[in-house]
């Protein structure tokens, strides 16, 4: 492992784990409270529209697919690319100059600033990166932002929220407050276009005034030296055609061989970011440019002289290009790491993320980005312990996998950054004493508390059902869950889990296991007895296997090992991955044998269809993941096979209406699986209004966490406006889904297949 | 659908104008889409700007025009873009800063898409060539809800000319 996401900058305080959870619970409230309506607004606004403009369009696929593909042989090449670049930009007349961090890109561009007093700025998140506008100031340099957000930014001196939109957690209001604050005018501007018009005679005027204009750059071209800055306001063009000198700087990633690589960024980045075909302005820029340079001090001087005519070089115009390293270049050498620097912060995945819309950047996000991507790039760039101030916030609901632009694993991502948090805390603790032997698994033996209790959910909840209900009475009694609080951090507030005393596969063998004899049979499968099914929600998993055998199914239920979902998500990455070898072990027979795999919950199919992927041989991945099915999506194979939707209807179950709201699992929804759940409850009759939002909140375990109680609560809210006012009976095929629309709604909510399975005394 | 009609779809999606005329009436086009103060950058060969459009504006034109007519040496039918050619003569100036923008556009210039448009711009960007593609007016939604006219123009207006005289 590379040093990258080793080094930080500051040193975590001896702080007990609850001081923590009380600030973190006291700043999620302030940010939902203060900026969660505004950011809110605009990022589902944004959401909306990336969804609108990439459904209809049947190249999107195509185009992330070949996104990725540059970058990925960008990233591999970078030092070629660098050395390329080099020459076309010197040929060109300009100047290059990669700086190896923060301090050395300020330096180079203080120098090259010299004496002049106004740097105009476009939007740039590198600057924000190096604090470019502090060393510009200590040196006596005013830098002006004039990218709307950016200036609101600045004056309020404040850290953007959002990687495209800045000022994102501001509203009108606060706008015109500031202003009125800030400007004194005598007539006050109120409505946004007031506003806007007032901001563009303000910075018009300093850009008419700068000496210096620098830019950021989404794109640099090796082979010609030319810059792709792509925005709406137009203040980039502005910011680089009117003073003679233009200084671009960006991240040494950003660089694409050739011209045409552009084409595929062009056409995706502003339908991921903001829902647009292509943004106002895509500058395609060769510098030093051919436009004259405006004097307004001389303003009877013509613009250009006659004569001049043609698109060569100005030479009044001086260009100079900062590439920074400031930790990409090890980033690229950390396996894991590497693919954040494909990003071409679109902000799509904060977009798409329920806590993101929640909480907004200032939050969900480190020194400089935001979002679920921030994870890779302040591990990468600042270090561990930045990254380690939000990490908590991805839940793995990988809803931003499918809007990512360039394809990157982002929850993936901040699952390893996460493991390496785990390890590094377990280090500094008061059990790294322990021999490692005497560590109880794959993960190191201080490994946060709470982190462990719910990672090893698998254990206790077989603890829980041999002791039930001695365990469920525990479990509500004041003083355990006081001591859950205070020790693992689970929150008083949350029902928690009810063991079975029977557990579905003892359940399966009482019963006498298949009824459906393996002669009579159309198909032979495993209903996979997973954590929650055979242990807690055993009801929906008799279900399945009664919806199994009316379709005419052998079914078997045999005792197999979890699928490490949970630890996963707690970032115990070792444990995951054994987990995996354990349960491809147990299930390779059956594949063998041309059974199929039938999983109830969505998690863990996912588990075995995405993230096993990275743990297992590539042909085992194949095998396991070509034979596993959702159950619903089984269900819908299983209907276009031939078997019919009659066997399923016709149940006596008194709670059920037709009307129904279902909730897909943000997993299943990032596998498109929600569409075989839909389309077999309609067929079996039922009036399904399906909900758009992209997670409920509950990720598995995290809104069990205290100090992430509230804002669990806060991201489901919009499941309330959906269906709080019907009485659909509700239904989500995740188990946490279920729980928290219970929570929200004051209303259970069934499993699909509890909705569709024959009663038992029908089966046969 | 013809490249042209899917062009001026994309053209009244955006709230673009636009008129459709003859290189011999090509200034009168240009002439009912300007308005007040008028600055302009010498258009290609056929074609010419109104009398009473600034051809060589001086600084002090620039900072107070209301309306910059330039050449568009493409249009992009899919997205309704026009690309401007940053030149010596300061088409990328005069197309950025008066609030209305007229573009030129001959008809036979028109591409289908952001591919074509792009292997089109590559030899001239690989030769040291820059200039942006136009979509729409200059646009922010930074202050609290959208706005169209920022930093850039306002209004857009394309004069599309057909071939012939
Ligand atoms: S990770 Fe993907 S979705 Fe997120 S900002 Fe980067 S490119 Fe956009």
């Amino acid at each position: 492992m590379s040093r990258a996401g080793q080094g930080d900058r500051t040193e975590r305080g001896d702080r007990t784990g609850r001081d923590e959870r009380a600030d973190r619970t006291a700043r999620i409230r302030e940010a939902m409270r203060e900026e969660g309506d505004a950011i809110a607004e605009h990022t589902r606004e944004h959401n909306a529209g990336r969804k609108a403009v990439t459904e209809d369009f049947p190249e999107y696929e195509t185009l992330r697919e070949r996104a990725r593909a540059v970058k990925e042989d960008a990233i591999e090449n970078l030092p070629d690319l660098v050395d390329r670049l080099r020459e076309s930009v010197e040929a060109n007349g300009g100047h290059l100059y990669v700086a190896d961090d923060a301090a050395d890109a300020n330096r180079y561009i203080v120098e090259t600033v010299g004496d002049a007093e106004t740097v105009v700025k476009s939007k740039s998140m590198t600057t924000e990166e190096i604090d470019l506008n502090d060393a510009l100031e200590a040196a006596g340099v005013e830098p002006v932002e004039t990218d709307l957000g950016e200036w609101v930014i600045q004056l309020a001196e404040e850290s953007p929220s959002h990687l495209i939109g800045p000022a994102m957690h501001k509203d009108r209001a606060e706008i015109a407050a500031l202003f009125a604050e800030v400007f004194d005018p005598a007539d006050p501007p109120e409505t946004a276009t007031e506003l806007t018009a007032f901001a563009r005679e303000m910075l018009g005027k300093r850009i008419r005034e700068a000496d210096v204009g620098l830019t950021g750059a989404n794109f640099v071209v090796a082979e010609s030296g030319s810059l792709a800055l792509v925005t709406n306001e137009g203040n980039a063009r502005k910011v680089a055609s009117t003073p003679d000198t233009h200084i671009a700087v960006s991240g040494v990633e950003k660089i694409v061989p050739t011209v045409e690589d552009l084409e595929p960024f062009l056409n995706l980045l502003s339908r991921a970011g903001a829902g647009q075909e292509l943004s106002a302005y895509t500058s395609l820029l060769t510098p030093p440019v051919a436009s004259p340079v405006p004097d307004f001090d001389a303003p009877d001087e013509p613009l250009s002289a006659p004569d001049d005519e043609g698109t060569t070089a100005n030479p009044d115009r001086e260009f100079h290009l900062v590439l920074i390293d400031n930790g990409r270049l090890a980033m690229r050498e950390d396996e894991d790491l590497r693919e954040t620097l494909y990003c071409v912060r679109c902000g799509a995945c904060a977009n798409s993320c329920g806590n993101f819309q929640s909480v907004g950047g200032h939050v969900f996000g480190g020194e400089t980005y935001t979002g679920g991507i921030a994870g890779g790039w302040e591990a990468g760039i600042e270090g561990l312990n930045v990254a380690g101030e939000f990490n908590d916030l991805c839940t793995g609901c990988s809803r931003c996998v499918p809007a990512c632009p360039v394809k990157i694993d982002i929850p993936w991502i901040n699952t390893v950054v996460r493991d390496r948090i785990n390890r590094r805390k377990a280090d500094a603790s008061d059990f790294a004493f322990l021999p490692d032997g005497l560590a109880p698994d794959a993960e190191p033996a201080g490994l946060d508390l709470g982190k462990r209790f719910v990672g090893d959910f698998a254990t206790l909840a077989k603890w829980g059902h041999r002791t039930a209900p001695l365990a469920n009475r525990l479990a509500d009694a004041g003083p355990v869950r006081a001591a859950l609080e205070r020790v693992v951090g689970i929150d008083r507030r949350r029902d928690l889990p009810t063991f079975a005393s029977e557990s579905l596969v003892e359940w399966f063998d009482r019963r006498g296991g298949a009824r459906i004899p393996l002669a009579d049979a159309d198909r032979d499968a495993i209903l996979y007895p997973d954590t929650y099914t055979n242990y807690v929600d055993v009801e929906r998993g008799k279900a399945a296997v009664r919806a199994l055998e009316a379709l005419g199914v052998h079914v078997r239920v045999p005792s197999l090992p979890p699928s490490g979902r949970p630890p996963l998500s707690q970032g115990m990455v070792a444990t995951a991955e054994e987990r995996a070898h354990d349960l491809y072990a147990a299930l390779a027979e059956h594949v063998d044998a041309d059974r199929d795999v039938v999983v109830v919950e969505p998690s863990d199919l996912a588990m075995i269809r995405s993230e096993y992927e990275r743990f297992l041989e590539p042909a085992a991945f194949e095998r396991l993941a070509g034979a596993s099915y959702e159950v619903l999506e089984y269900v819908y194979g299983l209907l276009e096979n031939g078997a019919s939707i009659d066997a399923l209807v016709g149940g006596d179950d008194a709670t059920r209406t037709s009307e129904l709201a279902y909730h897909p699992h943000c997993q299943a929804r990032t596998l498109d699986l929600e569409v075989y759940t839909l389309t077999v409850l309609e067929r079996a009759g039922y009036d399904v209004r399906t909900s758009d939002t992209e997670c409920c909140g509950m990720a598995g375990s995290f809104g069990y966490k205290t100090e992430y109680y509230e804002l669990s609560i806060d991201v489901g809210e919009p499941l309330v406006e959906d269906f709080g006012g019907t009485d659909r009976t509700l239904v989500a095929s995740g188990t946490s889904c279920g729980e928290q629309l219970d929570a929200l709604l004051d209303r259970p909510a069934r499993h699909p297949i509890e909705l569709l399975a024959p009663p038992d005394s029908a089966s046969r | 659908m013809s490249i042209e009609t899917t062009f001026r779809e994309s053209l009244s999606e955006l709230d673009v104008a636009v008129t459709r005329t003859t290189p011999g009436s090509c200034a009168d086009a240009i002439a009912d889409a300007a308005d007040g103060k008028t600055i302009g950058v010498p258009l290609p060969e056929g074609l010419t700007l109104p009398p009473d459009v600034i051809d060589r504006p001086t600084n002090g034109d620039l900072e107070t025009a209301e309306t910059g007519v330039t050449p568009a040496t493409l249009g992009i039918a899919e997205t309704g873009s026009v690309h401007l050619e940053s030149d010596r003569a300061g088409t990328e100036l005069v197309s950025l800063y008066p609030q209305r923008h007229v573009a030129v556009l001959r008809t036979e210039d028109l591409v289908s898409d952001v591919a074509t448009a792009i292997d089109r711009l590559g030899p001239d960007l690989r030769a040291g060539g820059s200039g942006v593609i136009a979509t729409g007016p200059s646009a922010t939604a930074d202050m609290g809800s959208l706005v169209v006219g920022a930093h850039g123009p306002g209004e857009v207006h394309v004069v599309l000319v057909e071939a012939g005289r």
